[in-house]
């Protein structure tokens, strides 16, 4: 099977003061089309750290990641730019909208860059909304959702152009455990449907106990990759 | 052309997402360009009226000389077409208004006192308008035709010589054949003007009446030509150029009354210096409102970019929401300056400071004039100045770091 997400030997140091943090410690990990993944570990182990350099916000100080079969860490902004535009979805733990388009345009916004025409964009957002149980929010401002809601959109938006790879950080952290399970519920439903790959960083138990894969960190390290049977 | 669509519903959006900041600011740029049109305006009313009060005061527009004239102007150096070729050639040539005169220098004499003056003989129906002298601003009367045997002569020069209406004096110049030619006139009115040195140094006989007594047949020394843009006389010059021939000098206003021309310059450049000055103290709110805006958006900035925007989009989003912000500010303001300067077209009462403002060659009634050009400058300085002074935060936007603005803690 192609591989989705590929990485060799990862370093990245952040410097505390006079302490340097290793975030990334020669951390390689290859996860194929399709899959879902979540990346667990306790504060400070280095899952946002690679959350990011996956998906083009960071880039490690050495190492190689691959996208899709394409080396991106030497990338330039502006190609990186371009690859989170057209190949990844992203959903974070807050301020994921835009305060002031509403759900429905927060969903499109994506396609609007990618120069998506109104028609398409306008049927592809009702669609995945439906898909999100969001039908008659579509006007809704984000102040004007529960958190939960908020996160379904921002589900919607990651989706919604169908990239290859979503990565969620922390993407219940807000959420009480009944709209944290409907989350899952949902990515679980789009993976199965779409193929889309997922990898979440998380330390949420309920998160990790629902994912066929889960990869445990510390210290910037993967000290544990287990295969599990979902919930 | 879809990121632009995207671009400008989220400039438009932000722009009112703190609505007393944009409405303080509207009003900033609104007050700024109606204070930038307003005061220009004002500026321009006054100068007009100088320049049309200076150039009706005797100089026209244009003057036609004989070239040697112009260093020394005597009897000698009168034009060489005759008066009546001048009257056939311009009376047919479409001017808005001209007259012929001989002007002089001579010496009046009274039975008491004897001065220096500037003898014009003209012909008062071509001088209607072109010269400093308002018919209800004379004692006695003035010259009825380029034939009368009168004189008229400024209050202060009457004072000075101690003479009056109904008296004689004797006026002494120079004829073609260098004698002397003098003759005896009887004052048969007294003007007032608004500057006491025309009063002291400018004397009218008839034209025809000066003709003969210096002996010139049908000849005169000066052409005065009116037009209708006093700031475009080119093309009037040109014009003239072509009725008179190559054997004389023709002179815009701005070259006979260098002062005029020159405050008309300098006046320009005060308006260019006041409009970028309030500009100026316009710019610290733009700029304030801008750098708060994209403060505040930092993680959203840092989100777009997450998303794929690139860091062009989000300087162009910053940019749009500044010229949107400008334009509606310079949309009021401009209708707010339409509004207060229309109703003052019939001219603003300024004779408790008109003493002063006549020491400048300017009327007691200011009458604003709002010309495009101006209106053009102002709204132009500021949307290219606004525009340059938002660069700095737009691009301090664009620049942001995606993980570490959408990490941002307050």
């Amino acid at each position: 099977m192609s591989m989705a997400v590929k990485c060799v030997e990862l370093c990245k140091t952040y410097r505390q003061g006079d302490a340097e943090i290793k975030a990334l410690d020669h951390l390689s990990l290859e996860i194929e089309n399709g899959g879902f993944v979540c990346l667990s570990s306790p504060s400070g182990g280095g899952k946002t750290t690679l959350l990011n350099t996956i998906g083009g916000l960071d880039k490690p100080d050495s190492g190689e990641v691959w996208i899709a079969g394409k080396r991106i860490d030497q990338s330039s902004k502006s190609e990186l730019a371009e690859l989170r535009l057209r190949q990844i979805g992203f959903v974070f733990q807050a301020y994921n909208l835009i305060p002031v388009l509403s759900a429905q345009e927060n969903v499109e916004f994506v396609m609007q860059l990618q120069g998506v025409g109104d028609a398409e964009r306008g049927e592809k957002s009702q669609e995945v909304l439906k898909e999100v149980g969001l039908v008659g929010l579509e006007n809704r401002r984000p102040a004007e959702m529960s958190g939960g809601q908020q996160q379904r959109v921002a589900v919607a938006r990651a989706v919604v152009s169908r990239p290859a790879l979503v990565l969620a950080d922390e993407p219940t952290a807000n959420l009480d455990s009944k709209a944290a399970d409907s989350l899952m519920d949902l990515f679980t439903e789009l993976n199965e449907r779409h193929g889309t790959t997922f990898i979440i960083a998380t330390h949420d138990q309920r998160v990790m106990a629902h994912v066929p894969r889960l990869v445990k960190m510390l210290d910037g390290r993967i000290v544990d990759d287990i295969q599990q049977q979902a919930n | 052309m879809k990121t632009l669509a995207i671009l400008g519903k989220l400039a438009w959006r932000n722009l009112w997402r703190n609505r007393r900041r944009t409405f303080i600011m509207l009003a900033a740029v609104a007050i700024g360009i109606w204070a930038m049109i307003f005061m220009t305006a004002l500026t321009q009313g006054m100068v007009n009226e100088m320049v049309k009060d200076g150039v009706s005061a005797l100089p026209g527009y244009v003057q036609v000389h004989q070239p040697d004239y112009l260093d020394d102007p005597n009897i000698n150096n009168l034009i060489p077409t005759p008066d009546s070729e001048i009257a056939a050639r311009f009376g047919s040539a479409g001017l808005v208004q001209w007259a012929s005169r001989i002007k002089v220098p001579a010496v009046l004499s009274s039975e008491r006192e004897t001065r220096g003056v500037t003898l014009l003989g003209i012909d008062p129906g071509q001088e209607h308008g072109m010269t400093f002298i308002h018919e209800d601003n004379i004692d006695g009367r003035f010259l009825a035709d380029a034939a009368d045997d009168g004189i008229v002569i400024g209050r202060n020069l009457a004072k000075t010589l101690d003479t009056g209406v109904g008296k004689r004096v004797v006026i002494m110049s120079q004829d073609l054949a260098n004698n002397i030619a003098d003759r005896g006139f009887r004052v048969i009115g007294l003007f007032g003007a608004d500057m006491q040195s025309y009063e002291d140094t400018y004397v009218f006989v008839g034209k025809s009446t000066l003709q003969r007594l210096l002996d010139v047949g049908d000849r005169v020394t000066e052409i005065a030509v009116m037009g209708d843009d006093y700031r475009n006389v080119g093309p009037l010059v040109d014009k003239v150029k072509a009725l008179t021939g190559d054997n004389v000098v023709v002179q815009p206003w701005t070259e006979l009354d260098p002062y005029l021309g020159t405050m008309l310059k300098v006046m320009d450049g005060f308006v260019l210096v006041w409009v970028i000055v309030i500009f100026l103290a316009l710019s610290f709110g733009l700029v304030n409102t801008l750098v708060m805006a994209v403060f505040e958006r930092v993680r959203e900035i840092g989100l777009m970019l997450a998303l794929g925007m690139k860091p062009m989009s989000i300087l162009g989003q910053i940019l749009i929401e500044s010229m949107l912000l400008l334009l509606f500010g310079m949309l009021i303001g401009n209708g707010l300056a339409w509004l207060s300067i229309n109703p003052l077209q019939a001219g603003i009462d300024i004779s408790f400071v008109g003493q002063g403002m006549e020491m400048f060659g300017a009327s007691s009634v200011l009458i604003p004039q709002l010309r495009l050009q101006d209106v053009l400058l102002a709204n132009g300085v500021v949307l290219l100045l606004g525009f340059l002074a938002s660069l700095s935060p737009a691009w301090r936007a664009s620049r942001y770091q995606p993980i570490e603005a959408i990490t941002k803690v307050d």
